[in-house]
């Protein structure tokens, strides 16, 4: 197809109504462009008329989606390049760096005009290239990385990890300092690479949503629910209003343990153990109410496409109501102890501040976006059942430093606990599981929104009960790049307080 | 903050009791013989994610809370392979992690012992056949002890980790 006329300063509406609508992805819109439409989409993204949500290839197509700001409504462009070039997103928009380095080396698209020639997740030690496009075998022996420099009298580097001190992820920081101040920081993530999408490419699609519950076991929930929906719109399938309400009852669960968690590690990197002891045990007690209500800690496998697999009884109604009264009783006091402890706020106060400017270019999700006053909660911007007749608040703050991310995460945990309870009150009857049709062919997008931000799934169904190809995009994504920057001119030894308040996710990232 | 203090002092304790006798005696015995000379009561565990979904280390950062309180036991989690007796290895170990496995273990002083947690860590799981993973921990290190599950519950890594000293306590 040729590529539409592109009137110079046309909107981004505008560029949209002019590539041919494709009919086959649900239920957002999706056009197919041309090179020169790509492009000039891409510039409008640059200049902040929409955000990037997603950048992914297969064989001879490269789709990107976006969130436009001015009709607060999702789209997906697609370009087909069957020579195995396009024009390069991140030339113009810098968050797309990296999901194109990750394309270019998984898929064996070429993004022209990408700035960074350095591979992303392939360390050199697959003994595959091109995984995900045409593989080629290689080397397994490992390839050194050039990190990017930092010059000045007095720098030193300090390298850290893949391995760290704690009880966490492996990733590499690559920290340039002057004395104690940070000059640089530069990421290298990829270790936790699974392979995932190259596993559910030809898997059943139960299997795939094993699988997507295992991206990042912290929200396997959100990303099995934006699995699950993908498969859904793809399919044309309906879920029970029963397991519509449970998902979101389990989404609400996974939330609070996780941000419980989440505030007493962040007081706990600041040396605050008694805020630690005391989440903790609150969390515990979360997990161990999920347990009773739906027959796991994490809630791992209950969300399918279809539905969900575990009923809510009773004695799982009643363990929820408990765990709600509990922290309930038990938050205003730890609010109280974060407020009055001076020691406290004076690492967390001013420490790591994300620019609202970085934050809204790189559509940052979750409380990293909410706390650098990005109003956006997929729940709420792209509402999905049933948030839609839910009644809950998004607390957004502008400090954009460690501080307000604990507040925005304590405002959270205030409005899912009353979300679980607007949840108990209007669970209606009925079925738990509506099969998928198992000729469903055709496309799905869906996002959820997990604790640390949104999740997209998009996914491609063979007709013969198999998924063709499916994306995963966590949070994480577009948050790490952004730690970089809210490190800067940090002293090293706020770095743990710093990652733990952004909390992104190295396998959700790395698949 | 004198208020929960206060209220800690007061309140019974949430710990509770720790994992049965039996089922701990019954994993020991699948140990190989030689630790309680070495180990004493205690035990120090270096934790390493080799391709992990991040569920297991969830469930290990658990049993710090106050229900499990994994240092009554003399277990401690360290910071680093030269304080470690044993290492944790959860995941399904992807070519991106085991030269960094291997180093962590080569760093390791011995006598060391090697516990591989998690479905994925004893035989690579879901993600077996991948081309980015091997097939769990046994492909890189000599594993002493598995505890499966995906993943394991806190309980289970207690049972298992005191397995290991009991193990040591028969032969000492």
């Amino acid at each position: 197809m040729s590529a539409p006329d592109t009137p110079a300063g046309s909107g981004l509406a505008h560029l949209l109504d002019l590539g041919r609508p494709i009919g086959d992805l649900r239920p957002w819109a999706a056009v197919e462009v041309g090179a020169a439409a790509w492009v000039a989409i891409t510039e409008r993204i640059a200049a902040g008329e929409a955000d990037l949500l997603a950048l992914w290839g297969e064989p001879g197509v490269v789709r990107l989606a976006l969130f436009d700001t001015a009709t607060r409504r999702p789209a997906v462009v697609r370009l087909s390049c069957p020579e195995g070039r396009y024009p390069s997103v991140g030339a113009l928009h810098p968050p797309a760096i990296r999901p194109e380095r990750a394309i270019r080396e998984l898929v064996g698209l070429e993004p022209v005009g990408l700035p960074d020639g350095r591979p992303w997740l392939d360390h050199g030690r697959w003994g595959v290239r091109t995984p995900l496009g045409t593989p080629e075998a290689s080397s397994d022996a490992g390839e050194p990385y050039a990190f990017l420099t930092a010059e000045g009298e007095g720098l030193h580097q300090i390298p850290v990890g893949p391995v760290h001190a704690g009880i966490i992820e492996p990733g590499h920081f690559r920290f340039t300092a002057n004395g104690e101040t940070v000059v640089r920081l530069e990421e290298r993530l990829g270790y936790v690479h699974r392979g995932l999408e190259g596993l559910m490419t030809g898997a059943p699609i139960a299997h795939a949503a094993t699988l997507a519950g295992r991206a990042s076991g912290d929200s396997t929930v959100a990303c099995g629910l934006a699995f699950a929906r993908a498969v859904e719109a793809a399919a044309g399938t309906e879920p029970p209003p029963r397991a519509v309400w449970l998902r979101a009852l389990m989404a609400e669960l996974e939330r609070l343990a996780n941000h419980l968690g989440d505030v007493g590690a962040i007081c706990n990197d600041a040396a605050f153990a008694l805020m630690h002891a005391h989440t903790g045990a609150l969390r515990e007690r979360v997990l161990r109410a999920s347990a009773t209500a739906f027959g796991h800690r994490l809630m791992m496998d209950r969300v399918v496409p279809g539905g969900v697999v575990a009923d809510l009884g009773a004695e799982g109604a009643a363990a929820i109501r408990a765990l709600v009264g509990t922290v309930r009783a038990a938050l205003p006091a730890l609010v109280r102890l974060y407020d009055g402890t001076p020691s406290l706020q004076d690492r967390t106060a001013g420490t790591g501040r994300a620019t609202a400017a970085l934050v809204a270019r790189f559509a940052c999700g979750g409380p990293v976006g909410r706390a650098s006053g990005r109003a956006f909660d997929a729940r709420r911007d792209l509402a999905y059942p049933p948030y839609g007749s839910l009644a809950f608040t998004v607390l957004v703050l502008t400090a954009g430093d460690v501080d307000a991310r604990v507040r925005v995460r304590i405002a959270e945990i205030e409005a899912s606990l009353a979300l679980v309870d607007e949840i108990l009150a209007a669970l209606p009857e009925g079925a738990l599981l509506a099969p998928v049709e198992r000729p469903a062919t055709g496309e799905g997008i869906a996002v959820a929104e997990a604790f640390r931000g949104d999740v997209l799934a998009w996914v491609r169904l063979a007709g013969d009960g198999t998924v063709a190809r499916c994306h995963l995009r966590d949070a994480s994504w577009f948050q790490w790049p952004v730690l970089e920057a809210a490190i800067e001119g940090n002293i090293v030894a706020d770095f743990p307080l710093l990652n733990k308040s952004f909390n992104c996710s190295y396998a959700g990232h790395d698949l | 903050m004198r208020r929960l203090l206060f209220d800690g002092l007061t309140k019974p304790p949430l710990t509770e009791a720790g994992p049965d006798g039996a089922e701990i005696a019954a994993l020991a015995a699948t140990l190989d013989a030689g630790a309680r000379a070495v180990l004493g009561r205690s035990l120090s565990i270096r934790q390493v994610d080799a391709g992990s979904c991040n569920g297991c280390e969830l469930e290990i950062n658990a049993l710090g809370n106050a229900f499990y309180d994994l240092e009554r036991f003399g277990l401690r989690f360290v910071a680093s392979p030269r304080h470690a007796d044993v290492l944790l290895v959860t995941g399904p170990v992807t070519k991106n992690m085991a030269e960094a496995l291997k180093r962590t273990y080569d760093a390791t002083p011995g006598p060391k012992w090697v516990v591989a947690a998690g479905i994925c860590a004893v035989d690579g799981g879901l993600f077996a056949g991948s081309y980015a993973c091997l097939s769990g921990v046994g492909a890189v290190l000599p594993v002493d002890l598995v505890i499966p599950g995906c993943p394991p519950t806190p309980t289970a890594l207690l049972t298992g980790m005191i397995a290991l000293m009991a193990k040591g306590a028969a032969k000492g």
